[in-house]
C-alpha cells in the first residue's frame, strides 16, 4: 500500500465502512492527496464520496482501514476526534448552519469556544474572512436571511475560521438554484489558487477539470479511476467511468 | 336580563373579530363575511348557554351559592376572627411555591432529559434510574405524590428533613412529578433538532458538551417553549393539591370559608385568581412563538 510520506496531508489506506449490515457504502477506499493538492471526487449519488469525506472527518467511525492527516493516523483507538478536527475543515450539501445565530456568532463560535481565543480577536478574524468573501454586511443577519449562496459562503468562512490545514467539500452546491452555484464555485478556486489543501466531492464536472489536479471516480464504494482531469475527462481508461461520463455528457451536464 | 346580554353586545364586537393582522387567529378563515358569520354564531352559543343557565330550577340557588358578591369580597379578603383566611392573601402560597418548583423542574427535568439522551456505556446505570424515574413518576397520580411526601417525611422524624413546612413538601412532590413529564418534554426538543447541526458542530471541533450547551440545546429549547409553558400553566392549577396537606393557598382557604360561612362563592373567587394567573403566561406563550417565528422567517431570502 501507500507509504506516507511526508508531502501527503491526508492518506485513506484500504477503508471499509458499511452501514448496519447492509451492502458496503465503501468497500476497499484508498487515496492520497498532497499538500495543496485539490482533489475531486466524482461519481453517482450512493457511490460512497460523501461517506468517505466524512469518515475523514472522523464524524463516522471506519470499519477497518487507516486514515492519517498531516503524517498522523487519526484512526483506531486513543484518537482525540475534536483535536483532528479542527486541522480539517467540512463544508455540507445543506450548509447545516446554526440557524438560531447571527452569521457573526455562527464563524466566531468555534474559534471561541475550542481555540478559546478572546471574543475582539475571534470577531476580527472573522470580519476579515467575511469581507474577503464579499459577506462584510451580513454579520448580523439570521441565516435564515440568506439566499443558499450566500449560506453557503458563510459555511465556509465558518469552517476556515478555525485555520484548518484541509477542508473538506462534500458537494457544497448541488442544494443551490444554478445562478448560484458560481458564487460558491470562485470561493472554493480562491482557496485552491491560495494553496489550500481540499478533497472535493462533486458533480459539476466543469469545475471538477478546472480546479483539481486529480479527479477520482469512485463507484460502488471503491475508486475505479484516478487521474489528473485532462486525461480522464477526454480518455478515460475504464469501461465503469466511461460509462458515467457517458450519461453526463447525455443528461447535458458536461 | 335574559335577553339583554345578546342584544347589548351584538353589535360591537363583530369589528374585531375580523382577520387580525398579527398574532395567531382565532377566527380563520379570512373574509369580512365569515367575520360576522362567525361572531354571529359565537354570540348564539354564549346566550343559549346563560339562557340554560338562568332557566334552570335551580339557578337562582346556584347564583347565590356560588356568585355571591358579598361572599366573593368576604372570602377575599378574609376575617380571621370569623376563622376564615383571605383567598386573595392565599394566593400568593400558590405564586411562591409555582415560582419555586418551576426553578427546580426545569433544571431536574433538563438533568434528567440529558441522562436518557446520552450515549456513553459509562452512563448506562443513570440512563435506567432515569427512565425507572420517569416511569414512576409519571405513572403515579399527583395527589398521591403530594400525600407520600407531605405526610411521610415528617414521619421519618429525620432532623432536617422532617421539620419543614407543608408548602415546602409541597414545592417537593410538584418538582417530583412534573420533572418527570417535563423531561420528555425536553426530550422531544433535543431530538427534533436536526442530526446535522450535531454533524456541523462536532466538525468544528465543539465537544459534546459545547456543542450540546450552545448548538443543540439553544434550538431545542425554542422549539418546546409551548409545550413547555403549556406544562407549566398546567403547574399553576395543580399548585392547588398541596391544600390537601393543610398549607393555606388560595383553594384551601376557599373551601375553608365554604365550611365556615355555608357560601361557595369563595371557590369562584380562588378560580377568578388562578385565571388571572394563568391567562398572561397563556398569552406570553403566544407572544414568544409568534416573536421567533417573525424575527426568523420574516423577509427571508433576500
Amino acid at each position: 500500500m501507500t507509504v506516507d510520506s511526508p508531502l501527503d496531508a491526508m492518506v485513506v489506506e484500504d477503508v471499509y465502512k458499511s452501514f448496519g449490515a447492509a451492502t458496503p457504502v465503501l468497500s476497499g477506499v484508498s487515496l492520497s492527496v498532497a499538500a495543496h493538492e485539490v482533489v475531486c471526487l466524482i461519481g453517482a449519488s450512493g457511490s460512497g464520496k460523501s461517506t468517505l469525506l466524512r469518515c475523514i472527518n472522523l464524524l463516522e467511525p471506519i470499519d477497518s482501514g487507516r486514515i492519517s492527516l498531516l503524517g498522523e493516523q487519526v484512526t483506531g483507538a486513543g484518537i482525540d476526534a475534536n483535536k483532528v478536527r479542527r486541522q480539517v475543515g467540512i463544508v455540507f450539501q445543506s450548509y447545516n448552519l446554526f440557524p438560531h445565530m447571527t452569521v457573526l456568532r455562527n464563524v466566531t463560535l468555534a474559534p471561541m469556544k475550542v481555540l478559546r481565543l478572546p471574543k475582539a480577536q475571534a470577531e476580527e478574524a472573522a470580519r476579515e474572512l467575511l469581507a474577503r468573501f464579499g459577506l462584510a454586511d451580513k454579520e448580523n443577519q439570521y441565516p435564515d436571511r440568506l439566499s443558499g449562496g450566500q449560506q453557503q459562503r458563510v459555511a465556509i468562512v465558518r469552517a476556515l475560521a478555525m485555520q484548518p490545514q484541509i477542508m473538506l467539500l462534500d458537494e457544497v452546491t448541488s442544494a443551490l438554484d444554478p445562478e448560484l452555484v458560481a458564487e460558491v464555485l470562485d470561493v472554493i478556486r480562491e482557496l485552491a489558487a491560495g494553496g489550500m489543501t481540499m478533497l472535493i466531492a462533486t458533480h459539476e464536472m466543469g469545475f471538477a477539470r478546472d480546479v483539481a489536479s486529480r479527479v477520482c471516480f469512485l463507484e460502488d464504494g471503491m475508486i475505479v479511476e484516478s487521474a489528473p482531469p485532462a486525461d480522464l475527462f477526454t480518455d478515460p481508461k475504464d469501461e465503469r467511468t466511461r460509462r458515467f461520463l457517458r450519461r453526463i455528457v447525455d443528461a447535458g451536464r458536461m | 336580563m335574559t335577553t339583554g346580554i345578546p342584544a347589548a353586545s351584538a353589535g360591537t364586537p363583530a369589528a374585531s373579530f375580523g382577520t387580525g393582522g398579527r398574532g395567531p387567529r382565532l377566527f380563520s378563515g379570512g373574509g369580512r363575511r365569515a367575520g360576522v358569520v362567525s361572531s354571529i354564531s359565537t354570540l348564539v352559543v354564549l346566550a343559549a348557554v346563560v339562557a340554560i343557565f338562568l332557566a334552570a330550577p335551580g339557578s337562582s340557588e346556584v347564583r347565590h351559592t356560588f356568585f355571591s358578591p358579598h361572599d366573593m369580597w368576604e372570602s377575599f379578603v378574609g376575617n380571621p376572627k370569623k376563622g376564615y383566611y383571605s383567598v386573595g392573601a392565599a394566593i400568593w402560597l400558590n405564586i411562591r411555591m409555582f415560582l419555586t418548583a418551576e426553578v427546580l423542574i426545569l433544571i431536574l427535568a433538563l438533568l434528567i432529559a440529558l441522562i436518557r439522551q446520552s450515549t456513553g456505556p459509562v452512563l448506562f446505570p443513570l440512563r435506567v434510574l432515569a427512565m425507572m424515574y420517569v416511569d414512576l413518576f409519571r405513572g403515579v397520580p399527583l395527589l398521591l405524590v403530594v400525600y407520600a411526601v407531605g405526610f411521610g417525611l415528617p414521619a421519618l422524624r429525620l432532623s432536617f428533613i422532617s421539620s419543614q413546612s407543608y408548602a415546602v413538601y409541597g414545592v417537593l412532590a410538584l418538582t417530583l412529578s412534573y420533572s418527570a413529564y417535563v423531561s420528555e418534554v425536553y426530550r422531544a426538543g433535543l431530538i427534533s433538532v436536526h442530526r446535522s447541526q450535531v454533524a456541523a458542530a462536532r466538525s468544528l471541533g465543539l465537544t459534546q458538551g459545547t456543542a450540546m450547551r450552545y448548538v443543540i440545546l439553544p434550538q431545542a429549547i425554542r422549539n418546546i417553549v409551548p409545550p413547555l409553558l403549556n406544562d407549566f400553566i398546567s403547574l399553576q392549577k395543580d399548585t392547588a393539591l398541596v391544600g390537601v396537606l393543610g398549607a393555606i393557598e388560595a383553594n384551601q382557604a376557599a373551601q375553608i370559608y365554604g365550611s365556615t360561612v355555608f357560601n361557595y362563592s369563595s371557590l369562584t373567587v380562588a378560580a377568578i385568581l388562578f385565571l388571572i394567573l394563568t391567562i398572561p403566561l397563556a398569552r406570553f406563550t403566544d407572544h414568544l412563538i409568534d416573536r421567533d417565528r417573525q424575527r426568523r422567517l420574516a423577509g427571508a431570502a433576500t
